[in-house]
């Protein structure tokens, strides 16, 4: 995973800098109270991975998150709203880094006007900075974490999700379908197109092997037939002995657990050049134009299903509709999938404090936190949902899309 | 599939991948032979060879490279070739003036400082890299993300030499790369062997001291001997872009971790070592994807790794340490 030995020794030093960190912001905590807004600004920050192939994603995501700011004013009865947009990822790992993770979470919890953290893009990402905003009552919401394990037990570890939760009360929400959702629709389809062997392969990350094992449960449930389970090493240069495998196995379909950025387009390449005449179905991570770029159009054109907790933004309706047609004209480009996550993220956060300062109360994180917790029947660009007990979603929308002429065109959607 | 012909399917991927670890692994074992120095900018050299490789393709036009019709013309091949000598140059030049610029004056420092330098040069190159992917232009995807992997397009036909019907896939992407690897390892032989600087190299690693005092320009040795590497790492560069389809800032340390393993398992400073080595991980990736399970693969190369130092420390092919004067 490491891209070179000598950042190894840099990524030890931060993170034991990260370490250091916490432990002065524990004491901080012990010695004042609780940080309290009482000035006229509080602050909303992001932390996304801004830097490599998933840029245009989450670049799509800020621009809905300043859209659900700017539609407010920036100003919530008088007091201003300011938004930092943070960067989790390295260009060393082009991806999420944990370190950097840690380092953000620590530096929102220091500024004492930061009310609220949207955030991660990547499951993994969210494992690293839930426990420490839970400790300090920080408000998290993440447009994109889709790991079940994160909020419900059965998923992952025994311990899991109480270790996110140290002060033992929910503080992270998501406005995104989890993947106990995602892995059982993407199998549903596979039947139901007529696919009967599957080989499972999985990024050995938090969120790809967590979709992945998902699936696998799944399609055995339904009667396909798993005829191998295997992790990539994202870093490799190809996989064209693992599809000789898989072409030796009699499979028609292969599910990646992953995303563009743990190699899923050398893959969908690989596949093609190996001459192994299967499907390849991807989870939401690949969701994204760099996905197309990465991959080439050639090898995706026909063999590529997509899954993804929500639904095209073109074909959105109602406030969706509206966010769609907001977004094209503020930024003449097409979001990506998770610019209305972004946006919604941003809206909850914002409604919770619009209800609390109409309710003539102060802006603290603690009451922002238990506003954000009460979102009911919430209507937004995603429809009408409310976060259940867990801090998830009730929106169950999931769509399947495949790539025509170089773009995503969806296939099924079930709600 | 029957199992032969899996077999014989992942002894081609073996081999192809090999061969191009090897080209990598040459140039650190010949740095290696002539100043002991573990050159470990050597992998990012060749990242900055896909990024030429790339580039000229994109300034050449994308489109009458992309053409499917064009794709089995000899004008392709000629590309390739004339690819394989503007990356190897550059890389080559490259590899020199870092010696000169880097290197050079450290060369009576420590080892330890020698190596430090490496390492930075190294970050200098990576960080090159990225912003080079940043370039606007098509192939480059616009260069609106500059870290992410580029599509490197097919320049070769894809189709399957042995058939269409045949399960065991060869193409001419596979091909080429023992038809450009193959000559250009001769040739390194054979200018090692025969030549009047090859001899000055062999002299030198043998005893740089004794060397010039028998009247050889070390200096130039050295320098000839960062070009050759350069020079073959530039040539992998195009090999691997071409094989994976994809070039990424990343790729020279993946590239470069496999071709350091190649090079010590063959015993660092042979050229035959470094060539036995790379095959030989090539074909040990490609077995343990197929019989063991691909998340195994890096365990099982380093545990042969280990082992094969554990009963011969000086690699396969190596040899015994020399005695400092």
């Amino acid at each position: 995973m490491i891209s070179h030995p000598c950042f190894a020794a840099v990524r030890v030093c931060s993170s034991l800098l990260a370490v250091s960190m916490s432990a002065s912001s524990l004491a901080q905590n012990e010695t004042a109270a609780a940080p309290v807004a009482t000035a006229s600004s509080v602050k909303i920050v992001s932390s996304l991975p801004r830097t490599g192939s998933a840029n245009s994603q989450t670049t799509s995501m800020v621009n809905g998150i300043k859209m659900a700011i700017a539609e407010v004013g920036a100003n919530i009865g008088g007091v201003a709203i300011l938004y930092e947009d943070w960067d989790d990822a390295s260009p060393q790992r082009g991806n999420w880094d944990p370190a950097i993770e840690a380092g953000n979470a620590e530096k929102a919890i220091l500024d004492p006007t930061v009310m609220a953290y949207i955030g991660t893009y990547n499951s993994g990402a969210a494992k690293i900075s839930m426990p420490k905003l839970n400790a300090a009552g920080m408000v998290m919401v993440s447009p994109a974490n889709t790991a079940p394990n994160l909020t419900k037990s059965g998923f992952g570890e025994a311990s899991e999700p109480a270790v996110y939760r140290p002060s033992g009360i929910v503080s992270y929400f998501r406005v995104v379908p989890t993947d106990d959702v995602q892995g059982a629709v993407a199998a549903d389809f596979a039947k139901e197109i007529g696919l009967t062997k599957v080989f499972v392969l999985n990024d050995r990350e938090v969120y790809g092997k967590g979709v992945a094992t998902v699936f696998e449960a799944r399609a055995r449930e339904i009667g396909l037939e798993v005829t191998g389970v295997d992790g990539l090493d994202a870093k490799a240069s190809n996989y064209k002995s693992l599809v000789t495998k898989i072409k030796q196995s009699g499979a028609d379909l292969v599910y990646f657990g992953g995303t563009t950025q743990t190699n899923a387009g050398q893959l969908a390449k690989d596949i093609v050049s190996g001459g192994l005449k299967a499907k390849l179905m991807v989870p939401d991570g690949c969701y994204e134009q760099a996905f197309i770029e990465a991959a080439g159009t050639k090898a995706l054109e026909g063999n590529v299903f997509v899954t993804f907790g929500g639904r095209d933004p073109k074909t959105m309706t109602g406030k969706g509709k509206e966010f769609y047609e907001n977004y094209v004209k503020t930024y003449k480009v097409e979001p990506e999938g998770y610019a209305a996550y972004g946006y919604e993220s941003g809206k909850v956060v914002l409604t919770a404090m619009q209800r609390i300062i109409d309710a003539k109360g102060t802006l603290t994180r603690a009451s922002v936190l238990a506003e954000v917790a009460k979102t009911k029947d919430f209507s937004g660009a995603l429809g009408t949902w409310s976060f259940d007990a867990n801090g998830d979603t009730t929106n169950r929308t999931m769509s399947v899309f495949e790539v025509k002429g170089g773009v995503f065109s969806t296939v099924k959607v079930v709600d | 599939m029957t199992d032969t012909e899996v077999f014989l399917q992942q002894v081609i991927y073996g081999l192809s991948n090999g061969m191009i670890i090897a080209l990598v692994a040459l140039g650190y074992t010949m740095v290696y032979g002539i100043v002991e120095l573990i050159n470990f900018a050597h992998g990012d050299v060749f990242t900055l060879g896909g990024f030429v490789a790339l580039t000229i393709v994109g300034t050449l036009g994308a489109a009458a490279i992309l053409d499917p019709a064009t794709l089995g013309d000899a004008s392709n091949w000629w590309l390739l070739v004339g690819l394989v000598l503007a990356c190897g140059v550059f890389c080559g030049v490259l590899n020199a003036a870092i010696d000169r610029i880097v290197y050079k004056p450290l060369r009576r420092a420590p080892k330890l400082t020698q190596l430090v330098a490496a390492i930075g040069v190294s970050f200098i190159l990576v960080n090159i890299a990225l912003f080079w992917g940043g370039t606007p232009m098509k192939v480059f995807g616009g260069g609106s993300a500059a870290a992410a992997s580029k599509d490197f397009p097919e320049l070769l036909e894809g189709s399957n030499l042995l058939g269409e019907e045949s399960n065991v896939v060869l193409r001419l992407e596979d091909v080429s790369v023992f038809l450009i690897t193959i000559p250009l390892m001769i040739g390194l032989t054979l200018f090692v062997r025969k030549t009047r600087l090859g001899r000055g190299m062999r002299a030198t690693a043998q005893n740089p001291v004794g060397a010039q005092l028998m009247g050889i320009d070390t200096d130039r040795v050295i320098s000839a001997t960062f070009i050759i590497g350069g020079f073959l790492a530039g040539a992998a560069s195009v090999m691997w872009s071409l094989y994976n389809n994809t070039i990424s800032f990343q790729m020279g340390f993946r590239a470069g971790m496999d071709a350091f393993t190649a090079a010590v398992l063959g015993g660092i400073g042979s050229l035959p070592g470094a060539m036995v080595g790379g095959l030989l991980i090539g074909v040990i990736r490609a077995m343990s994807d197929q019989y063991i399970e691909t998340r195994w693969t890096n365990v099982v190369v380093f545990s042969v790794l280990i082992l094969i130092l554990v009963f011969r420390p000086s690699g396969l092919l190596g040899m015994k340490q020399r005695e400092k004067v």
